[in-house]
């Protein structure tokens, strides 16, 4: 059995282990554990402090696994280990959540230090009302114009699959200019 | 849609950055601790600023920069009835008493206070207004933001956030589309921009110029903030794929794998 993997990544509550749990077609691996600081937990209860994985059969000789990097900072040095090996990464942005803004710029170029795989950004949330506008999160996020960003819901398959499409997309287009 | 936030998440210079990148016209409405602030933009530029109470005409700008006598202030104000700052401008022009130059350079000076001060407050809300324009009744100017973004830069101190923000030193810069002109940058920030070249990482950069990690950090965030430079990887740098991202070394079975994966993702 041949397997790959993808990296999910991002700050905290950005939509990780939703967007995993989308397509993945076994329930998510999570581990999640209650979160212990009052600020986050008024985000959400439980958080991945460990790596969420899920997984998508291609054939019966080829699986693709997804992982989920925990969102916490003092958790990163995870993020090292999960990258290894990965085609490529996804970093998660909350659309709604400027405050995130920061950590997620810090968590890109950090993967991109590690790892010179393509990566995509996806802006999720794009359906909240409070969601900011596409264009001023790629300059919040200091985006080249070069780099796709992608609008995402995290619960809606379809944006999900769009996403993991236009990083494979960009893995080809990257193997057929030589990369 | 939304562009508003809290000013302890989003700062000032990284709004200012924002403004002018994506060349905004509309009004900034910052709640500090204390005063609110309207910072109006057209184009990505400055073209007004109100804080709190002050109100910012024409007649109190020239007085406070010591064009106008206390008198003269006094006589206007008092006698001037409803002569907006527009017929004001107009009347001291032809008067021979001052220069269209020297009253917008005034104004100028004025409206990059109110944004100089606005760089203290680490409390308060922002917001972006699209809708709302300057007064109709008041000067407006066209104050392109670069040097405005790089003075509030250096007020970064906080070792912290600049590691959060250049998180790795072994990247390299490269400068972007937006000239490099009209822009008052410190002798240590030019010594650091004419080393800017894809092949040098900020580490090599700031080795060159026997700068500490804070140091080089500090001056790449201005120049970062002020859309004049990006973070590339280093030309040059031996790009070492993992032998584990493919199963297989062969380059096209790795593209028929990919392929594969395509086609089971779209057919979810």
């Amino acid at each position: 059995m041949q397997t790959v993997k993808m990296v999910v990544t991002g700050p905290f509550s950005a939509g990780k282990t939703e967007f995993i749990q989308s397509v993945s077609e076994i329930d998510v691996v999570s581990t999640e554990r209650k979160i212990s600081s009052t600020a986050e937990r008024s985000v959400k209860e439980a958080t991945t402090v460990a790596m969420d994985f899920g997984r998508i059969t291609v054939d019966e000789d080829l699986v693709l696994y997804l992982f989920g990097t925990p969102g916490q900072k003092r958790f990163d040095f995870m993020w090292e280990i999960l990258s290894e090996g990965m085609l490529g990464f996804i970093v998660m942005v909350d659309s709604t959540r400027p405050e995130t803004f920061r950590e997620a710029r810090s968590i890109l170029e950090t993967f991109r230090a590690y790892a010179p795989t393509p990566y995509v950004v996806a802006a999720n949330k794009q359906d909240m009302e409070d969601a900011w506008d596409l264009e001023d999160m790629r300059h919040a996020l200091r985006l080249e114009n070069k780099v796709k960003f992608l609008p995402c819901v995290a619960t809606d398959k379809n944006t999900v699959k769009t996403v993991l499409l236009e990083l494979l997309y960009s893995i080809l287009a990257e193997m057929e200019s030589g990369g | 849609m939304a562009l508003r936030g809290n000013l302890r998440d989003f700062t000032i210079t990284q709004l200012l950055n924002l403004i002018n990148l994506a060349q905004k016209t509309g009004t900034l409405v910052v709640d500090g601790p204390s005063e609110q602030a309207y910072i109006s933009f057209r184009e990505g530029k400055l073209a007004y600023a109100r804080v709190g109470q002050e109100d910012g005409t024409l007649a109190t700008v020239l007085h406070k920069a010591n064009r106008l006598t206390v008198n003269q202030y006094r006589a206007i104000v008092e006698r001037a009835g409803n002569i907006n700052d527009k017929e004001l401008g107009l009347l001291l022009i032809n008067a021979g008493y001052l220069s269209q130059e020297e009253i917008l350079a005034n104004l100028q000076n004025y409206f990059t206070e109110i944004v100089r001060r606005l760089f203290t407050w680490v409390e308060g809300f922002f917001r972006f207004e699209a809708e709302m324009l300057p007064p109709a009744d008041r000067i407006n100017v066209r104050l392109d933001l670069e040097n405005i973004i790089i003075e509030g830069s250096r007020q970064l101190r906080e070792w912290e956030q600049l590691q959060d923000e250049i998180p790795s030193l072994e990247m390299a810069l490269k400068f972007t589309e937006r000239p490099l002109k009209n822009v008052n940058l410190s002798v240590e920030e030019w010594r650091v921009v004419s080393y800017i070249n894809p092949r040098n990482t900020m580490k090599q950069i700031a080795l060159t110029n026997k700068m500490n990690d804070l140091e080089i950090r500090r001056i790449v965030y201005g120049l970062l903030q002020a859309g004049l430079v990006e973070i590339v990887r280093p030309e040059g740098m031996v790009i070492q794929q993992s032998p584990k991202m493919f199963p297989t070394q062969n380059k096209e079975e790795q593209k028929s794998l990919v392929n594969k994966l395509i086609g089971r993702i779209r057919s979810l």
